[in-house]
């Protein structure tokens, strides 16, 4: 597969969204929990908590939607402010209540419009960057198609992020790249391999702890075990860890891209 | 010999040699600017005398980061730190090196310029971007460049002040631009835990990731007058929504409206009101009391 061939397989619109990954290893245990209490509640991003085994989680996913309807309401994906603003306040309760983070990113980026801009899109993107990075409790992301941008990141600041074997993590896409670049969206295969996006390249660079094989469907159930399985093992050995060493290590995961010494 | 060479001297002394002179006083184009707001003519010498704001209507053209420094820095106090950082083409990304080279070729090294410096007589860590170089873009060098400050602010008990001036992230260092982002934000998390102060100064244009990161995490964010600060840059959300967007969107004056700065500050201004910031927080000639 090329680089390209991947965006494309990470965009796939019948790959299982946030809402399968939750369904298939939480099932009933799952309670969606809603809104930023500032604004809304986004129905980009879902957020709630359950149970992994006997440890108790939070879970934020960016959700695509399923169908048209659904990626109608979900708006594809793409978070507002208040979105980015539930996911920080669940995560400060998940701090509270000594509960580990796992959260799972589908998008082709946050939302660039009129209320996104107005409501703060910047500074709330900015603000989850910076409390995540202290929040004194266990973070886990996968990236499970499209990780676009800073709207990806903004639920990427953990201490292990892992990223299925066919999804992309990038700065922008390979079609704005091409076009601002070299003038034409047409050379995005080009840009995609310049861009160094794919899974493999990101484990390569140092960027991403882990790459995960892929469920082909919302019915691939022995891969969602294994994922569940890998997901609970991690979480438990991160929440040994005293909470001054899971955070300086967490510091440290991002404190050595591009250090120069 | 260029046609039309006789139009530009090639030099200062060409152009003031008394055998040259005409009737009509001859004006290189260097040595005028024309306000894209007022549409008037400024003497670019007027022009920096008066902090490249425009005589007539005020409107603050953008300055790079060395003349930022001069405007801030008590004189001769400012001791640059990094110098020697400079980017590489980290991820072999086509033709990065010859945008590289011509941007070095404009002056600067990198996209922001940190030291230490006195501000007011008050020992502050300054870190400025530069538009000079490619649009003050985020590469892993400017990260790594903001996050040295931050640390050694830090260590040594410092304010910080930044003023942001941002295309966005750089492309051609990909992903690695992208982490920069919570680099960055990860070492201004430490300095606010340390009870420091932090004021961002957003200039025209701070815009992508240096907006969603650094830019909107000072605990005082100031902006000069006729400044875009956005996420996402008009075009892009243009493209998206299909509609023109309202006149002044994104402005510093909106995003005041909208609370998501504390004040918009006149260039002339700003040194003043820094040092005023810098003293209720406790700054003090000297160190912090």
């Amino acid at each position: 597969m090329t680089a390209y061939d991947k965006v494309m397989a990470a965009r796939d619109a019948n790959k299982p969204t946030s809402v399968d990954y939750i369904s298939n290893m939480f099932g009933d245990s799952f309670i969606e929990l809603h809104g930023d209490r500032r604004f809304a509640d986004d129905k980009a991003i879902v957020a709630g908590v359950a149970m992994l085994y006997n440890m108790p989680v939070t879970i934020i996913g960016i959700e695509k939607g399923r169908n048209t309807k659904e990626r109608m309401e979900r708006n594809f994906g793409q978070a507002h402010p208040e979105g980015y603003r539930k996911a920080l306040r669940l995560m400060k309760q998940a701090e509270k209540f000594h509960r580990p983070v796992l959260c799972f990113v589908d998008t082709s980026g946050a939302y660039p419009g009129i209320g996104a801009e107005e409501r703060g899109q910047g500074q709330a993107i900015a603000e989850n960057l910076m409390e995540m990075m202290t929040l004194k409790t266990p973070i886990l992301t996968i990236l499970i198609g499209e990780g676009g941008s800073g709207g990806a990141l903004a639920l990427a600041v953990a201490d292990e992020v892992w990223m299925m074997e066919n999804s992309v993590y990038s700065v922008i896409s390979p079609e704005g790249c091409a076009s601002i670049l070299w003038k034409d969206s047409t050379k995005a295969p080009q840009a995609a391999d310049a861009l160094k996006l794919t899974a493999q390249d990101l484990f390569n660079l140092g960027v991403i702890e882990r790459i995960i094989k892929q469920p082909q469907s919302s019915n691939d159930m022995a891969i969602f075990e294994s994922l569940k399985l890998l997901i609970s093992r991690t979480l438990e050995k991160n929440s040994a860890l005293d909470t001054e060493e899971l955070l300086s290590a967490r510091y440290e995961r991002f404190r050595k891209i591009g250090r120069v010494d | 010999m260029d046609l039309f060479s006789f139009r530009k001297p090639k030099n200062e002394l060409e152009s003031t040699t008394p055998g040259e002179q005409q009737n009509t006083p001859f004006v290189p184009e260097e040595m005028w600017k024309k306000c894209p707001k007022c549409n008037t003519m400024l003497l670019t010498t007027d022009l920096e005398e008066n902090l490249h704001i425009c005589t007539k209507c005020r409107h603050h053209f953008r300055m790079n980061a060395k003349q930022r420094i001069e405007m801030l820095a008590d004189s001769e106090t400012f001791v640059e730190q990094d110098a020697d950082l400079e980017s590489t083409n980290i991820l072999d990304f086509p033709s990065y090196e010859n945008k590289l080279e011509k941007a070095r070729q404009k002056g600067g090294k990198e996209s922001v310029i940190c030291g230490k410096c006195n501000i007011g007589g008050i020992p502050t860590e300054l870190c400025v971007m530069d538009s000079d170089f490619m649009m003050g873009s985020m590469g892993t060098i400017t990260g790594e460049k903001i996050t040295r400050a931050f640390e050694y602010a830090t260590a040594n008990k410092l304010p910080i002040i930044v003023c942001t001036v941002s295309g966005g992230a750089r492309m051609q260092e990909g992903i690695m631009s992208l982490m920069q982002m919570a680099k960055t934000s990860g070492a201004v998390k430490k300095h606010s835990d340390a009870g420091l102060l932090y004021i961002t100064v957003l200039t025209d244009p701070t815009t992508g990731g240096v907006t969603a990161s650094f830019a909107m995490e000072g605990d005082i964010i100031l902006a000069e007058p006729d400044t875009l600060v956005a996420f996402a840059g008009p075009r892009v959300i243009e493209q998206t929504i299909r509609q023109k967007l309202p006149k002044d969107f994104q402005s510093s004056e909106f995003v005041l409206q909208k609370g998501f700065i504390d004040a918009v500050i006149r260039r002339n201004k700003l040194k003043k009101t820094l040092i005023k910031l810098l003293r209720i927080h406790g700054y003090n000639k000297g160190e912090k009391q």
